[in-house]
């Protein structure tokens, strides 16, 4: 490969990186809106409507705000550290976009063959999402212990604790959706679900669909689990941060969401197909986002309704409930798989067999 | 070629955080650079096409071990001026293993394994070759017996160190929780003819 064709080929990964992220940082700052309309309208009030058109400019009114404020770095924390830990946080969220399939494409006919809309067609892509969203621990522990300040610190330890423990339930439900689709390829795993409503593994998975949207919410610390941020402890691992800096801590929060909602819809509702394969006429990708930008209404909404879990019965929650309830899943599935006679009923989604 | 570049930074990145792990005075530091060196050994992985265990080794290490070994870090107190108390004591022999691993090592270098053809531009299976299927064809046929053992232990070790660390604490009050959801109206509401 000659000099050239390496800065073609970089130049291409720069715009597909580029082509990711510039839409997440928007739909961020639009979600926040969104939030604070759906939570307005839910609760009888207004919400914000007073910048620009019916509210559309407040985000960026707030982005503006949040980059003109001082940052102030403790005199006795760990300055190197301090600084890396919200980048730390947001890093891994915005990598784990690399392999999420948007949808397939022939590039308005120029390829023969449909390609598959993502930075990287990993074949470990479910793997590789499960470890990269394991790593943004490390931007919460270093932000409480950076910080020099105890109730930093134990806002970070309980942050740590939260997402390791839930983490545990989402990996393990994932387990079911590579048994069923044989693969670790999400866009294998969508294909696998082609051919309609019926076929998608909300189905025969829905207990898996729940357990994984709700450790996905604790993931991304919001609502019922955001014990991150909750008044008796301060505010948790960001107390020290102001400014932009603790405006990333809160782009990692809203990213993750998305990012949740995307791999919900990847794995468990069919990806970029539509309902009833009629309608697959419409473009993948905007059946994709449609699915997604749903169950972003849903984390909205789930934030709304509930009241927050005290920190005991969120460890309940995760290691009692959810963890054998996943584990006993895989049993079942398995089970249905390998009996004669179950495994007539299990067929109809079992890519592999 | 951009394997090579890629190799290269990749080696060198994983040598330069491996000699940060040492060198720095911060533990957290070490810590930090000890993360930095898993990640590039993962990128070597996947340049070898070996992109499953590129991914466990992030998964497990990074995801899991490291963040208990930060856990224990973060309440150790390190006091430089202890750590350095027996230095002159401890170089003799230090130095004797330091010196025999150089030799090792230069030894290694040149007895012709890291030639050209070994190193990471050898040439690669097609793309239909799944390593993670591959790994658990050989794992779950092969070497059935030694991966339930060592699952067996593995399992053994967890459940031991959830009953060592376990204590119950007679002070401690405890809740029912199954107790308090299954309260009916009935239970706590009694209606008082005045």
């Amino acid at each position: 490969m000659s000099g050239i064709d390496m800065a073609i080929q970089g130049g291409i990964w720069a715009l597909e990186v580029l082509a990711i992220a510039v839409p997440i940082a928007l739909s961020v700052a639009y979600i926040t809106y969104l939030e604070r309309r759906v939570i307005g309208w839910i609760q009888v009030r207004k919400g914000c409507n007073r910048v620009g058109p019916v509210g559309l400019l407040q985000p960026l009114a707030d982005g503006l705000k949040l980059f003109l404020k001082e940052t102030i770095i403790p005199t006795k924390a760990n300055k190197l550290l301090f600084v890396g830990a919200p980048i730390l946080a947001l890093t891994p969220t915005l990598i784990a976009f690399a392999v999420v399939p948007f949808g397939e494409t022939t590039f308005f006919g120029v390829w023969d063959e449909p390609h598959v809309m993502a930075i990287s067609h990993l074949n470990v892509g479910l793997l590789y999402i499960l470890a990269i969203s394991s790593l943004s621990v490390y931007g919460f522990l270093m932000a409480g212990w950076a910080s020099n300040s105890k109730y930093a610190i134990m806002g970070s330890i309980r942050t740590t604790a939260q997402m390791l423990s839930y983490e545990i339930a989402m990996g393990f439900g994932l387990v079911t959706v590579m048994m069923l689709s044989g693969s670790l390829d999400l866009a294998e795993i969508v294909k696998a679900q082609a051919g309609g409503l019926l076929h998608w593994y909300m189905i025969p998975l829905f207990p898996i669909l729940i357990v994984y949207f709700i450790s996905g919410c604790a993931e991304a610390g919001r609502t019922p689990f955001d014990l991150t941020e909750t008044e008796e402890l301060v505010a948790g691992y960001h107390v020290e941060y102001s400014g932009m800096w603790f405006a990333t801590f809160s782009l990692a929060e809203y990213g993750a969401m998305i990012l949740i909602s995307l791999l919900t819809s990847v794995l468990f509702l069919g990806g970029w197909y539509a309902p009833i394969p009629a309608l697959d006429i419409i473009p993948g990708t905007f059946w994709l986002l449609g699915k997604a930008a749903f169950l972003v209404f849903v984390f909205i909404w789930l934030r709304a309704t509930f009241p927050r879990y005290r920190y005991d019965q969120m460890m309940r929650l995760g290691w009692k409930i959810f963890l054998p309830w996943t584990l006993g899943w895989i049993f079942v599935v398995g089970m249905f798989i390998y009996t004669p006679g179950l495994d007539g009923i299990i067929n109809f989604w079992l890519a592999w067999r | 070629m951009l394997e090579t570049v890629f190799f290269n930074l990749f080696a060198g990145l994983a040598i330069v955080s491996g000699i940060g792990v040492v060198l720095s005075r911060n533990t957290m530091h070490s810590v930090m650079f000890l993360i930095f060196c898993f990640f590039n050994a993962s990128g070597l992985f996947f340049l070898l096409d070996a992109e499953f265990l590129g991914i466990i080794l992030i998964l497990i290490y990074v995801g899991a071990v490291m963040v208990l070994f930060m856990f224990v870090i973060m309440m150790l107190e390190v006091n430089v001026a202890k750590l350095k108390e027996g230095v002159v004591q401890y170089l003799p022999v230090g130095g004797v293993i330091a010196v025999l691993l150089l030799i090792e090592f230069v030894a290694a270098a040149s007895s012709g394994v890291f030639t050209q053809g070994t190193k990471a531009s050898t040439a690669h299976l097609g793309q239909q070759v799944n390593n993670t299927a591959e790994i658990g064809q050989i794992l779950y046929t092969k070497y059935l017996l030694g991966f339930e053992i060592a699952a067996i232990i593995l399992l053994v070790a967890l459940v031991g160190a959830i009953v060592l660390t376990i204590r119950e604490r007679k002070d401690a009050k405890y809740q029912n929780i199954t107790a308090q959801v299954k309260v009916r109206r009935e239970d706590r509401v009694r209606k008082v003819r005045m």
